[in-house]
């Protein structure tokens, strides 16, 4: 920037303001500061008085805030704030939120430090660069002390010194900025902690599905699936009644094998939804039955006593299902294979066939929606599959209860 | 024949009463739950129990858990388990809990189907032992080397030794002679490196444990 650009900008002006901002500011958080703590030391005698001591830590919460939004005199970029949402409502969880965070501890620090250093050196500056060259340049009419020969010289050579305090005026206004803007900025541990607090929603989102599809699978159970097993008993007594051979038994049978059909396909539908032997006898039995489905025969390595938490059972049977169904319809293997077992703290499930290789997540949704359904429970899937096969998915999810 | 017949659903539970009845047996009780099913046993000492696998309190596999304990405690009692779904695990679990009495797991399905339904009942109260084709078909879908040395028709025969036919009955279902099916089952007994032997019932279990490797 030409310097006559910069001089006719309007930055050295909002630089000045920012200063004298900074100055204002910073004298008023000293009064209020050296208050709460009085009161909180006046106070102390009795529990309120831990009150203006938590006030005086979260002052910096509110000069943070104030700091941020005066930093767009100085700074074209807004800075975001880096505080995370409380999570409930009320005044509990904000306080606990905001006292477990590193950016309110940070704040406070910025504040003491503007309390105790910088609001002195933005007077100062301000001072220097405005205050005494505009004294001087009012010299001649109220210094009776100095001749006129001292007095007029200095007023006349007054608007070269103010044009020249523009810059250090927006060269503190911009070093100060930065200090400001290093502490007051969110920080990477801060967006760890959203991160923490993303997947630990997601996690809820997860479980709050696997939930749902329990619900349904009973619904099922206990509404649709009793009514037709109750409807086909009923039309089994009715063919009872029937003399064999007559219309009406005809009517009824085929009436009665409808029933059936529904029966079985609801069966697996629910089957699909959520697999009630995983509830009660957990992976290993829940992993025996699909093998059983399953129209490649299927051998079975499975290493895993105990249960595991419900929403990585339910992924790892998902992957099974889908990894079987996967090798039943594209890869004409003759054989296949499941293997699972805990080692660590994290579950390790491999399937493999011997077919012809050349799977391929961008065809086909079923090897990409296998592996979102493992990251949504931060696990990892490792797919070998080259051409002419054989094919090895490896499954990894964490599983610490 | 003194049945007892524990099932939550009340339509499904009515049902088979009446049916069971209209073939001429006696239903001395019908309860809605696991607790009810062990009293109602402990009362009556009947002759056969039908139970659905999922009741209350849980709605989990109480009824099964039942109908293992019952046949713990006396392993006379014959116990028919009714299930909506095909579990061989449940089966499995069902089967291995004790060598001796009638037991059955059925899905639920079969119930339409009366006659056959009532003549599985039977077959279980008079100590046999019955397991639903669907599941038998499962098992046998478990490729095992040594029943991929069956012929088809062996595997044929195999699953309906497993529903507990007799040679007979599997005779009169494949179109066969009686000793065709005594051939092929001394044939597949061998192959499976079972011993032969003239009970029906031990000869299925002996399968179905080796199925279950």
């Amino acid at each position: 920037m030409r310097p006559t650009r910069f001089l006719l900008s309007s930055w050295p002006w909002r630089s000045l303001a920012y200063l004298t901002g900074g100055a204002l500011i910073g004298f008023a958080t000293i009064l209020a500061t050296v208050a709460l703590l009085a009161a909180g030391l006046v106070l102390s005698v009795v529990v309120v008085g831990i009150v203006g001591y938590l006030a005086t830590v979260l002052s910096g919460v509110a000069v943070g805030r104030l700091e941020r939004w005066r930093m767009r005199l100085v700074d074209r970029e807004v800075l975001p704030d880096p505080h995370r949402h409380p999570g409930a409502p009320g005044l509990r969880p904000w306080l606990m939120c905001r006292l477990r965070e590193q950016a309110t501890w940070r704040e406070l620090g910025y504040t003491m430090i503007s309390a105790l250093v910088l609001c002195w050196m933005d007077a100062a500056v301000v001072f220097a660069t405005v205050f005494v060259p505009t004294s001087l340049l009012f010299g001649p009419f109220y210094n009776r002390e100095d001749s006129l020969w001292v007095t007029v010289p200095l007023a006349l050579l007054t608007p070269v010194t103010l044009v020249i305090a523009a810059y250090p005026v927006t060269a503190w206004a911009g070093a100060r900025a930065a200090m400001a803007r290093a502490l007051l900025a969110p920080r990477s541990d801060d967006s760890d902690a959203k991160l923490v607090e993303l997947s630990r929603s997601r996690a809820r989102l997860v479980d709050a599905f696997a939930v749902e599809r329990r619900r349904i699978e009973r619904d099922l159970h206990d509404g649709a699936q009793q009514r037709l097993v109750a409807l086909s008993m009923q039309l089994g007594l009715a063919r009872l009644e029937l003399a064999d051979g007559s219309a009406a038994a005809t009517q009824v049978t085929a009436a009665q094998q409808l029933a059936k059909e529904t029966l079985a396909e609801l069966r697996e539908l629910i089957r699909g939804v959520h697999p009630k032997v995983l509830t009660d006898r957990g992976l290993a039995a829940a992993v025996g039955d699909v093998a059983g489905h399953a129209p490649v025969p299927v051998d079975l390595d499975l290493r895993l006593t105990g249960r595991l938490p419900d929403a990585v059972e339910v992924t790892a049977y998902f992957v099974v299902v889908e990894a079987l169904a996967n090798v039943a319809k594209h890869s004409d293997a003759t054989r296949a294979g499941v293997s699972a077992g805990v080692r660590g703290d994290r579950l390790h499930l491999d399937v493999r066939d011997d077919g012809r290789g050349g799977a391929d997540p961008e065809r086909g949704t079923g090897l990409t929606g296998l592996a979102d359904r493992v990251a949504a429970v931060d696990g990892t899937v490792a797919l070998s599959s080259p051409p002419g096969g054989p094919t090895l998915l490896h499954v990894e999810i964490p599983c610490a209860s | 024949m003194r049945v007892v017949i524990a099932e939550d659903g009340l339509i499904v539970r009515e049902g088979i009463a009446g049916m069971l009845r209209h073939f001429g047996h006696e239903v001395v009780a019908a309860v809605a739950d696991a607790p009810a099913l062990r009293a109602a046993v402990a009362e009556h000492r009947p002759d056969l129990v039908v139970t659905d696998v999922r009741m209350p309190p849980g709605f989990s596999d109480e009824g099964l858990q039942a109908a293992i304990a019952l046949r713990a405690a006396d392993p006379d009692l014959p116990v028919l388990v009714l299930s909506q779904y095909v579990e061989q695990t449940y089966a499995a679990e069902l089967l291995d809990s004790g060598p001796s009495a009638g037991v059955g797991y059925l899905l639920k399905d079969r119930i339409g189907d009366v006659a056959e339904f009532v003549d599985a009942v039977e077959r279980v109260a008079a100590g046999r032992t019955v397991v639903d084709p669907e599941v038998v078909r499962q098992l046998l879908g478990r490729r095992r080397d040594p029943l991929s040395r069956l012929t088809p028709r062996e595997r044929e025969v195999l699953a309906l030794m497993a529903e507990g036919r007799s040679n007979t009955a599997i005779a009169r279902t494949l179109v066969v002679s009686e000793a065709a099916v005594a051939k092929h089952i001394g044939s597949l007994l061998a192959k499976l490196d079972l011993p032969p032997d003239g009970d029906d019932h031990r000869r299925v279990r002996a399968v179905l444990a080796y199925l279950r490797g």
